[in-house]
């Protein structure tokens, strides 16, 4: 029949010879693709497409359909077959994605079918100038909550050396305002505070920033302002990567000490470098172990420790890490006297944590200004996170 | 309620089952039949056959219905398109419902559906879509005229689409804007003239930035991809579009940008490299790129991969982030091999250390391409750092330390190449290589490592036992492992000459004799012959010292790379290909960087190489790595100037049984006796019919009689007028029914003779006619000994069929104007002709006297060096030389009064061979050349 059911079996030929990326090319066209739980969701063009497009464009129906059915697998593709084929109708017309705002597409594609007498019209920021609010939103209480959560992503060398550290940092809002509010951010940007002269205040260098599409970015250009018009509900209003010198937050030291064919032992400690005051919660360090390892023993002071075999990785649990503090952990397996044939990679230690209250880079929100034409005064809360990222400690 | 129980149904009469549920008068009912179908053909169930009963519930008040058989329209329609046409009455209506997201579901679908019937329908209601007062329809609307120039480009331009589109430019709607940008550089593209449809004027662009601020994101993408397709007037121009994209790099869609940096890279071209503003976007290009290596992994891949043409293009934007290609143990196995070729890229002396412990680090995965991408990547950083390269070698010392099978082979393939960039530095390591012989059993590394033997043949001291061990199996081994060992066996003899005679006798015996490849056997006779004639010329040919690798090997040829960064985050930057390679259809409008503009008024003639003109020089592509091992021949032969006096060394002796018996062969034997050859050659220029006063023409000869060529008959000869040979043919149409579409084709022959052009003959040759046509031939096609030497195979083909003959190309066409041969040389060589190559004959009745010879051969291209007057006979002295570079001295005795001369010829040939089978006419040149030419008897 159709195009596609060369998809698979060239996929699995891909697999096999280990050459898999995200395109594949036949005589017809090209299959881009991405894989999503059990499911492939493919796209295929005979044009030199923009590809990236294609790529941000898959994600994004899996996020759309996320936001309409929880969870997307075939199970409940099959289930919302008729609503998924209004959808595609909506989300992209001749290949050029159109309406990808799953608020504004709930307010006309609905799951629960149309009442036949009254028809539904198209919202009116299907083609507004702002095509991610709709008009005539009311709230009793108006309010907007800032999250500011930073991630680290470390990557630290079997010698103790720091390759690569980086902040990578979002702002998430939760707005419940009435109407067509305008806000205004304003945030400790270095930048700014150079060009009004207040140079010697604490201000942050943001590296790289991307804004949701509500911000105005040549405002931002222009004059550093964060000016937007926000979306309703829960959005990402941006995000700022930098890269730190910074002391990283939890460290790890490790031993590990191999005897072939008999035991393997592990000491780790954890250190955590950050302010005494501030506190890590939920840290985790996932140690991994080799696939043939047996008979766990494990010893610490502090927290917990679980061997999970499926994942061939320890985890070592601490509730609460505060700063200033060195945690130690030992553990032992043995190891078969027939060792393996298969070479096992070194998987990296890796480290989880959150410290609330606290940001790496120093950021800071000076101000959310509201402003709404009926003049009502809404509450802006902030709350400070920092997180792990991708926090890899390779180990020898 | 979920919708999954549609795909469940009854097996039997289900067809049947639906038909009535889809014609009951419940509504309900009705729809969950609608249901039901759609789900049939989802799965891919054939459920055609109801297309009546499901048109006929098109007329519905409920919207939902009403998408699902228009659904069920576009997939059938194509299969019925008779019926198709019942739905065209209620789409027009529709198209004109007063609910707009009807009218734009009415036109979307219309759109869609490829049928000649229904799209004559759509174009009424599509321009009044095109003007609807609804935004949405206008953006749908705008979108059809693109669906319908796919089906029928013509009607779109009749019906005067075009423009309603380009109005649409200017609508107040930023989607509409958007998707009429979209629309149009999709016809763009299409369009079948090649050339735009529509001009983009400053007007317009500047319409676009205006849109690009307020439409989404996916709008914002349309107009960047159409802007990029625009070329600024001039350098200011270009600046101000530049200013105003600038933004959108902070925006969170990574098409968004890509987009923006496409356009951003493109019109930098155009401004002066030293301007604050490009060094301004230099710096500001470099954190989104960074920042896109955080998207989900399929982004990260497209983003690496046009990284690596930004990298290639302006490597100062990303010079100082190496860290961020740094691989993450839980990438994607596409992503990690991108990082690594960009972490090459990069690589430079500030940064090697942390590379290099990086790399190391790679080595010891357990994915087997990453690894070994990784060893070729250390390779690659010794050979373009050039202080690296110590550590590198020692980092490559330490995996082969590591025994693991791939690693070595692939650490020794690269230390090859680092031998050739750094000659005579780290031979010190032989010996650890040399360790590790017995694990290579892949070829690439097996020929490297017996090229690193032959090349240190002289400080290995059981190289040639190591050799011989390879010698073993040589049947068996990969080509390139073949001739590797060959050239390298020829080098160790070369070097050490005592003791290794019996390996070369063996070597060279297994290429040539034993072996059917075609190049190794003809690399085994040029060894041979070289060093069985001139040991000293070998050595300077084998041993000549090899220019050094590059060290960019793999960078993209500057047109191209100047044509893909046009289409930054397209398959095409993906793909490193021209669209035009994977893109069917139109050869397309190959894209190309803008020119700078403003250069040209300061300094007129700045401008000529266009884009590239800031492009840096970059080696050919011929110094790729895959390519090094053949370099022994292929790359800098050194020819000796001319082999004179040398000719009898002892390494014929050396080789000579061997050589004796292959002379032997071909010399003895009387081959093949004389075909259909014209009259001898000297005897035709002596002329019996005198009265020619240029080159002898021989007279035209049926070459294919009219029987056997269904009707066509062709006469030919060759002639040769001011170093052009030419294939003189007269070809008549003696069928019934006129020709057409004559082409020729030229067997491999001995001289390389080959069609300089198409032949040209009257298209259509009428019955009855005859025409005649002159084919100029070149002689550089391929070489391939033909039995007789100047027997020539011709195909001739016309529209009845193709139809094969032989001819003798005659022998003084090949006599060059360049046949003048210095008197002393001529002395010289004269003497040192070896006596085999000598022969004597006699020339019977010739009517002409001394002078009259020397001016009827010089004619013909041979020339008289000297005339002298011995004992009353006159004896001159001729040299000529053929196209192939072989010189024929002879000798000429001539007794006044006696038409029967005597005749002297000796051969050698002077310029080394460019074509490998020239070896070969050595052994029956002499024999040839009486036999065939001069055969008078």
């Amino acid at each position: 029949m159709g195009v596609i059911e060369k998809f698979m079996p060239l996929l699995m030929e891909k697999e096999e010879e280990g050459l898999l990326t995200p395109l594949l090319q036949t005589t017809d066209c090209t299959f881009a693709y991405i894989k999503y739980n059990n499911l492939y969701i493919v796209s295929t063009t005979k044009k030199n497409a923009n590809i990236a497009l294609v790529f941000v464009f898959l994600h994004k129906i899996v996020q759309v359909m996320t936001e309409y059915f929880k969870e997307i697998e075939e199970e409940s593709i099959r289930d919302n077959f008729v609503v998924i084929y209004e959808l595609m109708d909506e989300l992209l017309d001749f290949g050029y994605p159109q309406t990808t705002d799953s608020k504004i597409l709930q307010e006309y594609i609905t799951q629960e079918g149309h009442k036949l007498e009254i028809q539904p019209r198209i919202p009116m920021a299907v083609t507004n100038a702002v095509s991610w609010r709709s008009e005539g939103i009311k709230y009793r209480k108006n309010e907007v909550f800032l999250d500011v959560i930073e991630s680290v992503n470390l990557l630290a060398n079997a010698n103790g050396n720091v390759l690569r550290s980086e902040i990578v940092g979002a702002i998430k809002m939760r707005v419940y305002l009435s109407g067509m509010p305008e806000l205004r951010l304003g945030l400790n940007d270095k930048v700014l505070f150079e060009s009004t002269g207040r140079g010697k205040s604490k201000s942050v260098e943001l590296e790289d920033v991307k804004f949701h599409q509500c911000v105005r970015l040549s405002r931002f250009e222009n004059d550093r302002t964060i000016s937007f018009i926000p979306p309703d509900g829960e959005f990402e209003l941006m995000s700022y990567r930098l890269n730190t010198h910074v002391k990283p937050l939890i460290w790890i030291e490790s031993v590990i000490e191999r005897h072939a064919h008999s035991r393997v032992e592990y000491m780790i400690k954890a250190k955590s470098q950050f302010k005494r005051r501030s506190t890590a919660n939920n840290v985790e360090v996932v140690v991994p172990v080799p696939a043939d390892a047996d008979s766990p023993k494990f010893k610490t002071t502090v927290g917990s420790v679980k061997y999970a075999p499926e994942q061939n990785a320890i985890t070592w649990s601490i509730k609460s890490f505060p700063g200033g503090k060195e945690y130690l952990m030992r553990a032992h397996f043995g190891l078969p006297s027939v060792v393996c044939e298969d070479t096992e990679g070194k998987p990296p230690i890796q480290v989880k944590f959150e410290i609330p209250y606290f940001t790496t880079s120093g950021i800071q929100v000076r101000y959310l200004k509201i402003i709404e034409k009926s003049g009502y005064q809404a509450l802006p809360w902030v709350r400070y996170i920092t997180q792990n990222g991708d926090y890899q400690l390779r180990t020898n | 309620m979920t919708d999954s129980k549609y795909f469940t149904t009854t097996k039997k009469g289900e067809i049947f089952e639906l038909k009535s549920e889809l014609n009951s008068d419940k509504k309900e009912k009705k729809r969950e039949a609608v249901k039901k179908v759609i789900a049939s053909m989802t799965v891919g169930k054939d459920v055609s056959a109801l297309f009546p009963d499901v048109v006929n519930c098109m007329q519905t008040d409920n919207l939902e219905l009403k998408k699902l058989v228009y659904l069920y329209l576009m997939n059938y329609a194509k299969s019925q398109p008779d019926m198709a046409i019942m739905a065209v009455n209620t789409f027009v209506k529709d198209c004109e419902d007063a609910n707009p997201l009807i009218r734009a579901l009415a036109v979307r679908t219309m759109g869609c559906i490829r049928v000649d019937k229904i799209t004559e329908y759509l174009c009424e209601p599509l321009r009044k879509c095109l003007k609807d007062e609804d935004p949405y329809v206008r953006k749908t609307a705008a979108v059809c005229v693109a669906k319908l120039y796919d089906i029928n480009s013509q009607l779109v331009e009749d019906q005067g689409f075009l423009d309603q589109l380009k109005d649409l430019l200017s609508d107040s709607n930023p989607m509409v804007v958007a998707n009429a940008v979209a629309a149009l550089s999709e016809m763009n593209d299409a369009s079948q003239s090649g050339s735009p449809l529509i001009e983009m004027n400053a007007q317009t662009i500047n319409k676009l930035l205006t849109a690009l601020n307020e439409c989404t994101e996916w709008g914002q993408v349309f107009i960047l991809d159409s802007l990029a397709n625009y070329s600024p007037k001039d350098d200011r121009e270009a600046q101000s579009i530049c200013e105003r994209i600038t933004p959108r790099l902070a925006h969170a869609n990574a098409a968004v940008v890509l987009s923006a940096v496409k356009v951003l890279m493109k019109f930098m071209e155009m401004l002066s490299s030293d301007s604050d503003f490009v060094s301004m976007l230099t710096k500001k290009l470099a954190p989104p790129l960074v920042t896109l290596l955080s998207s989900e992994p399929e982004v990260q891949y497209v983003a690496l991969r046009n990284i690596n043409l930004i990298v290639q293009k302006r490597p100062d934007i990303l010079k100082h982030e190496m860290k961020v290609f740094f691989v993450k143990y839980n990438d994607p196995i596409y992503v990690k091999l991108e990082k690594l070729d960009i972490m090459i890229r990069l690589a430079s002396q500030a940064n090697i250390a942390q590379v290099l412990s990086e790399l190391k680090e790679y080595a010891t995965e357990v994915d087997v391409d990453f690894v070994r991408k990784a060893v070729r990547a250390i390779g690659r950083c010794a050979i373009k750092v050039e202080q690296s390269a110590e550590r590198c070698v020692s980092t490559l010392l330490d995996l082969i330390h590591t025994k693991v099978n791939y690693v070595v082979q692939e650490a020794i393939v690269v230390i090859k190449d680092i031998f050739r960039k750094y000659p005579n530095k780290y031979e010190s390591i032989i010996s650890t290589l040399c360790e590790n012989l017995d694990t290579l059993d892949e070829p690439e590394a097996r020929a490297s490592m017996i090229w690193i033997i032959g090349e240190y043949a002289e400080r290995i001291d059981n190289a040639d036992e190591l050799l011989e061990s390879f010698l073993e199996g040589f049947h068996d081994e990969n080509t390139q492992v073949q001739l590797q060992l060959l050239t390298a066996i020829v080098k160790l003899f070369l070097k050490r000459p005592t003791d290794t005679q019996e390996l070369v006798q063996q070597v060279l015996s297994l290429a040539t004799q034993d072996s059917d490849n075609p190049d190794l056997r003809d690399r085994g006779f040029i060894y041979w012959r070289l060093l069985s004639t001139d040991p000293a010329a070998a050595k300077e040919v084998v041993l000549a010292e090899k220019p050094l690798i590059s060290e960019e090997t793999d960078l993209l040829e500057p047109t191209l790379l100047d044509e893909l960064i046009c289409h930054i985050s397209s398959l095409a930057s993906v793909y490193h290909k021209p669209p035009s390679a994977f893109v069917e259809g139109r050869a397309g409008l190959r894209k190309s960087l803008p020119a700078r503009s403003q250069e040209a008024v300061h300094e007129p003639n700045a401008n000529q190489s266009g884009g590239g003109a800031t492009a840096t020089v970059i080696p050919s592509q011929d110094s790729l790595i895959g390519d090094l091992l053949s370099m022994d021949i292929g790359g800098p032969t050194v020819a000796p100037n001319s082999v004179t006096s040398q000719q009898q060394s002892a390494a014929v002796d050396l080789l000579g049984g061997g050589l004796d018996s292959l002379t032997m062969n071909n010399s003895t034997s009387p081959s093949g006796g004389p075909s259909q050859s014209t009259t001898g050659l000297l005897g035709d220029i002596f002329g019996f019919s005198s009265a020619q006063s240029s080159m002898y023409i021989p007279p035209k000869t049926v070459w294919l009689p009219a029987d056997r060529g269904k009707g066509c008959e062709i006469w030919g000869s060759f002639s040769r007028k001011n170093g052009q040979i030419s294939m003189d043919m007269t070809i008549s149409n003696k069928a019934m029914q006129p020709m057409a579409g004559f082409a020729v084709q030229l067997n491999k022959n001995s001289f390389g003779v080959t069609p300089a052009r198409a032949l040209q003959v009257l298209n259509p040759l009428p019955v009855g006619v005859s025409h005649e046509t002159s084919l100029p031939l070149l002689i550089t096609g391929p070489v391939q000994r033909m039995e007789p030497l100047n027997n020539l195979q011709v195909a001739v083909k016309n529209n009845i069929d193709v139809f094969y003959f032989a001819c003798m190309i005659p022998m003084h066409v090949l006599f060059t104007e360049d046949g003048q041969m210095d008197k002393r040389v001529f002395l010289a060589t004269w003497k040192d002709i070896p006596a085999q190559n000598e022969v004597q004959y006699t020339l019977n009745n010739v009517q002409l006297n001394a002078d009259g010879v020397v001016q009827r051969m010089q004619q013909n291209n041979v020339f008289t060096i000297a005339k002298r007057n011995v004992e009353g006979q006159d004896m001159l002295y001729q040299s000529l030389k053929l196209s192939n570079g072989i010189w024929v001295l002879n000798e000429l005795k001539i007794q006044p009064g006696n038409p029967n001369f005597t005749v002297s010829f000796c051969t050698f040939y002077a310029v080394l061979p460019h074509h490998i089978c020239t070896t070969k006419y050595l052994f029956f040149f002499n024999n040839w050349l009486f036999l065939k030419i001069f055969k008078l008897n």
